[in-house]
């Protein structure tokens, strides 16, 4: 049923943003249906296919599994805050590269995770980066490809950081 | 059976001569992806309209229950709620869904939502549209179902027996079709084999589980008197009659459209039933609606792949020689007919997989349980066809003690016999499968786990080796159905495509099918770049389907592996018309003999004066604008529409005909290890070879093999469903279904060959359901393992119970002794 609504103040890739939510709306649905960031998928209703993956003060969490008012006063990145000055991210260009994707469904979230994964581990191993996306479902590339554009992105990055 | 006769092949073989082979082949970034990977697709979850309300449903806790009385007043009450529908609702509002199945199954009468009676546990028994998505789930809660529970029928073999409880009373029977073929003089073979093997398997129930679940915005416009359906449907132009059908509009007024889709697998053939809920909903309300299916409600309720239970026999010579089969089926299709019985003659004719063998009996049968209706789930029915003569073949090898590679090897059809007939009439196109298994077994180090295997077994290891030939049928001819049912209207396999140089000399091309992330938009660009000789960014494929704009046919959509063989040819011929039109202006404006006309790097030139020549956007600006130059009486713009038709022709008196446009295939080599403990099986190796004739893209290539491994492997070990006796799903979630992650799928190895078709203008075979090779090849090594020990594997599912299982009878076995 519904209550009453709170009133919070997220900030999204560096905007901040104010709405009023029922206090069960998920983190998830404001994010897409209020603030428009439909970048962030929906893939099921357990928290195990990590689609709607984002990072919240600086942890991946999934959107899901994470009411709007427990993300008051947050700050938020979305797959969209990703580029920058209309360049894509080395994850993305990697992504883009090695084709790490067919639908595209799972991208955002397996992105997010990457991201927070090479944000704490520049040079991660193969078993690493399996680990870090296990919360990320595919169901198109077998992860083939998506462990290979993590792996060339943290090359890259490491190696422009050395540069 | 045979080389396929000379008349045959010269009826299918193809014209080639506009390719340039300057743009086939090369590993071009996918177009798709540079906006998937800034998350900006478009999703049906994505379109927001002004003033859309939100479709939820009540779904039956039965799986086999009479509704007795549905009190919706509770809900219609609550704030926020526009609509509450049961089935009557429904039924005042439509004629049943169109069966395509023979009498007496085709008497079931099949409603979006039910109607008296529920026949699957999930399926959909009350609909509330709602303000929000949270109101129309809190409305749903507060709609109370009387049921009478009535006894389920589970089983298929036991679904046949006298005395079953019926799915559907007004078809009598829970049978939906029968089929029973004899090709070739099967009774001949086995009365003079060496011996007869035989075996029952059971292919297993899962499903395809794509990321995005079904989807639909309904969208009335009462002034134009247009319903806009925004969906993610797989094939929406073979589901016009049922949609035409559900709302009573003409197809002028349908606008049925999909942009980017997450993924299908073949699960997102059936959700018309959505599509035709929600634009119902939408017209009585005047308001558009959206429907966004839940995991629980797709893995509970919207598309499973039909089960299959064989008893194979095979008549065998001593030297591993396979003569004949005979093949005694019995499909659980679930309760309702939506999609299936088809798989029961999809691709029957692979059913002698890929070797010589010279007769063939089948006899299936499908019938009517109270599960989720079923339909074409990645690898659909070849899968389960090649299952059984893959999993024979090992049991025939461990009967003469020979090598499952050698017994393969020994039955192969050869590459001389090329293109090949089987006993039904299908034509093999091309490859050389003697020298893909060779291949594979090398790269694999297929001996050398041979020799490892031996070592390691003596050290109390449980080791595996698999190794399985496949194929990937693709490109289907619908006249198959006529196998099961003669009088369906529903033939050939076909597919439409546009290809429109506009006035800025830039390419735009309009397809008529809706990929799920198969890079249609690259592949397509890539062949009409080729043709035209244009540069591949200069070519702008609209991103999905519009059957306001497409150009369609009933076949159109992307199933069967389709888009390859039928979709490409369809662009290759609308792109090879373009370059002719644009070479016969040329030739007038250059004043060149028209032969002498070469298109090339994006401009026209005349061979024997290599001076005269002209850039094609000259020549796209005169064909829309300053028309008075160009040849008189030419028709002025620069359109080209084609629609590909493959020779398909309808099965003749004995049922024979060619069921596939293409045939790919692959060989796959698995090493696994079982852990004794816990019964679970590690890959330690994966090798797979893939022949799908031209390659058109590389990489979207190997991300198709990566993917049908991946499914194939979950699907051997990972995902199935579990059904109760009554009928009640107990995995219906991602807690209990098992979809691996990264940290199960291992490493795999895939190597090429590449025998062009000549049965396609590109060369290009249909690929990427992988024929559920991995399903057997997975299995067969996890067999392999526990052989020594006596143990089979009657299913397509090894699970660690069953494997535990074999494990301690072998112990126990041993203490006896």
């Amino acid at each position: 049923m519904s209550q009453e609504l709170r009133h919070i103040r997220v900030k999204v890739n560096g905007q901040w943003y104010e709405a009023d939510v029922e206090p069960r709306m998920l983190l998830v649905d404001l994010l897409r249906d209020v603030l428009g960031f439909t970048g962030v998928h929906i893939g099921c209703d357990t928290g195990h296919c990590g689609a709607c993956t984002v990072i919240m003060d600086g942890r991946s969490v999934k959107s899901c599994m994470v009411l709007a008012v427990q993300a008051d006063g947050s700050e938020i990145m979305t797959v969209e805050g990703l580029e920058k000055d209309g360049q894509l991210h080395p994850l993305q260009e990697a992504f883009w590269e090695n084709h790490a994707l067919q639908c595209g469904y799972c991208t955002p979230g397996q992105l997010m995770s990457a991201y927070f994964l090479l944000s704490r581990n520049p040079n991660p191993s193969e078993e690493e980066i399996r680990k870090a996306i296990e919360g990320n479902l595919c169901r198109c590339t077998g992860y083939v490809n998506i462990v290979k554009a993590i792996k060339a992105a943290a090359l890259k990055m490491s190696s422009s950081k050395a540069g | 059976m045979s080389k396929a006769p000379p008349e045959i092949i010269s009826l299918y073989t193809q014209d080639s001569s506009a390719l340039t082979l300057k743009w086939l082949g090369k590993p071009l970034k996918p177009k798709e992806d540079y906006r998937l990977v800034r998350g900006r697709g478009t999703f049906v979850d994505d379109i927001q309209l002004p003033r859309m309300a939100y479709m939820a449903f009540l779904r039956s806790p039965y799986s086999h229950a009479r509704i007795k009385r549905i009190d919706v007043s509770r809900a219609k009450s609550m704030p926020g709620v526009l609509l509450v529908w049961t089935g009557d609702d429904i039924k005042r509002r439509m004629r049943p869904l169109p069966q395509a199945t023979p009498p007496p199954a085709r008497n079931a009468i099949d409603y979006p939502l039910a109607v008296d009676k529920v026949r699957f546990q999930g399926e959909p028994v009350a609909m509330v549209v709602a303000e929000s998505r949270y109101i129309a789930e809190d409305a749903v809660n507060q709609i109370d179902v009387d049921y009478e529970p009535l006894p389920a029928v589970v089983d298929a073999e036991r679904a046949l027996e006298p005395g079953a409880p019926l799915v559907h009373e007004e078809v009598g029977t829970n049978l939906i079709a029968h089929v029973h073929y004899k090709w070739g003089d099967v009774d001949y073979y086995f009365q003079h084999a060496d011996l007869v093997v035989e075996a029952k398997f059971h292919y297993h129930r899962f499903t395809g589980a794509p990321l995005e679940t079904n989807a639909v915005v309904a969208d009335y416009d009462e002034r134009a008197d247009v319903m806009t359906i925004y969906c993610n449907n797989q094939a929406p132009m073979e589901w016009l009659p049922q949609l035409s059908a559900g709302l009573n509009m003409p197809y002028p007024k349908l606008r049925v459209v999909t942009r980017d889709i997450g993924g299908g697998f073949g699960t997102k053939l059936i959700n018309y039933v959505y599509m035709i809920l929600a634009a119902l909903a939408s017209k009585e309300l005047k308001r558009p609606v959206k429907y966004m299916e839940t995991r629980t409600e797709n893995l509970q309720a919207a598309a499973h792949n039909a089960e299959r239970t064989c008893t194979v026999s095979a008549a065998v010579r001593k030297d591993g020689t396979v003569l004949a089969l005979r093949m005694r089926c019995v499909d659980d299709d679930g309760a309702y007919s939506r999609h299936e019985p088809a798989g029961m003659t999809v691709w029957a004719q692979v059913s002698t997989g890929m070797y010589k063998i010279r007769a063939l009996e089948n006899d299936y049968y499908a019938v009517f349980t109270n599960k989720c209706p079923s339909t074409s789930i990645r690898g659909f029915s070849r899968a389960p066809h090649l299952f059984m003569i893959e999993r024979i073949m090992d049991r025939i090898a461990r009967r003469l003690g020979m090598d499952p590679a050698e017994i393969r090897m020994k039955n192969l059809v050869g590459p001389e016999e090329m293109p090949y007939m089987t006993p039904s009439g299908g034509i093999y196109d091309s490859g050389n499968w003697p020298e893909g298994l060779r291949r594979a077994l090398e790269a694999a180090d297929y001996w050398g786990w041979r020799k490892r295997q031996e070592e390691l077994r003596r050290q109390g290891r449980i080791i595996g080796v698999g190794v399985v030939v496949g194929s990937d049928s693709a490109g289907p001819n619908m006249a198959q159905v006529k196998m099961y049912n003669p009088g369906l209207p529903y033939t050939g396999g076909t597919e439409g495509a546009l290809v429109q140089m506009t006035p800025d000399g830039k390419v735009r091309v309009i397809l008529g099918s809706s990929p799920q992330g198969m890079g249609h938009e690259t592949t397509a660009a890539q062949v009409v770049a080729d043709v035209l000789d244009v540069s591949y960014d200069d070519i702008y494929v609209q991103t999905g389907f519009d059957s306001f704009s497409s150009v369609y046919t009933m076949h159109s959509g992307t199933y069967g592996s389709r888009f390859a063989p039928i979709g490409l040819s369809a662009v290759y011929l609308a792109a090879a018309r373009l370059k002719e039109k644009l070479a016969k202006i040329a030739a007038y404006l250059l004043k060149c003999p028209e032969g002498d006309v070469v298109i090339e790097n994006g401009a026209a030139r005349c061979a024997k004066d290599p001076q005269r020549s002209m850039e094609l956007r000259r020549i796209a600006r005169i064909a829309y604008g300053n028309v008075n130059e160009l040849p008189p009486g030419m028709e002025p713009g620069l359109y080209s529409l084609a629609i590909f038709r493959p020779p398909f022709q309808n099965p003749d008196e004995n049922r024979r005909a060619n069921l596939a446009l293409t045939y790919s295939y692959n060989v796959h080599v698995v090493v696994v290890e079982i852990d004794p403990e816990t019964g679970m099986p590690k890959i330690l190796s994966y090798t797979a070879l893939e022949d799908s004739g031209r390659i058109v893209n590389p990489l979207i290539v190997d991300g198709q093999v990566h993917g049908a491994i991946a499914h194939g492997v979950a699907e051997a070990l990972y995902e199935k469903y579990h059904y109760d006796e009554n009928g009640n799903l107990l995995n219906p979630t991602f807690v209990d279904y098992l979809v691996p992650t990264a940290l199960e799928i291992p490493d795999m190895k895939v190597i090429h060959m590449e025998t062009p078709s000549p049965f396609t203008p590109t060369g290009a075979k249909g690929m990427g359901e992988g024929g559920g090779t991995a399903v057997q090849a997975v299995i067969s090594a996890v067999e392999d393992a526990l052989a020594p020990l006596g143990g089979e594997l009657g299913e397509s599912h090894a699970d660690p119970e069953t494997i535990l299982r074999i494990l301690k009878g072998a112990a126990r076995g041993k203490s006896e002794v």
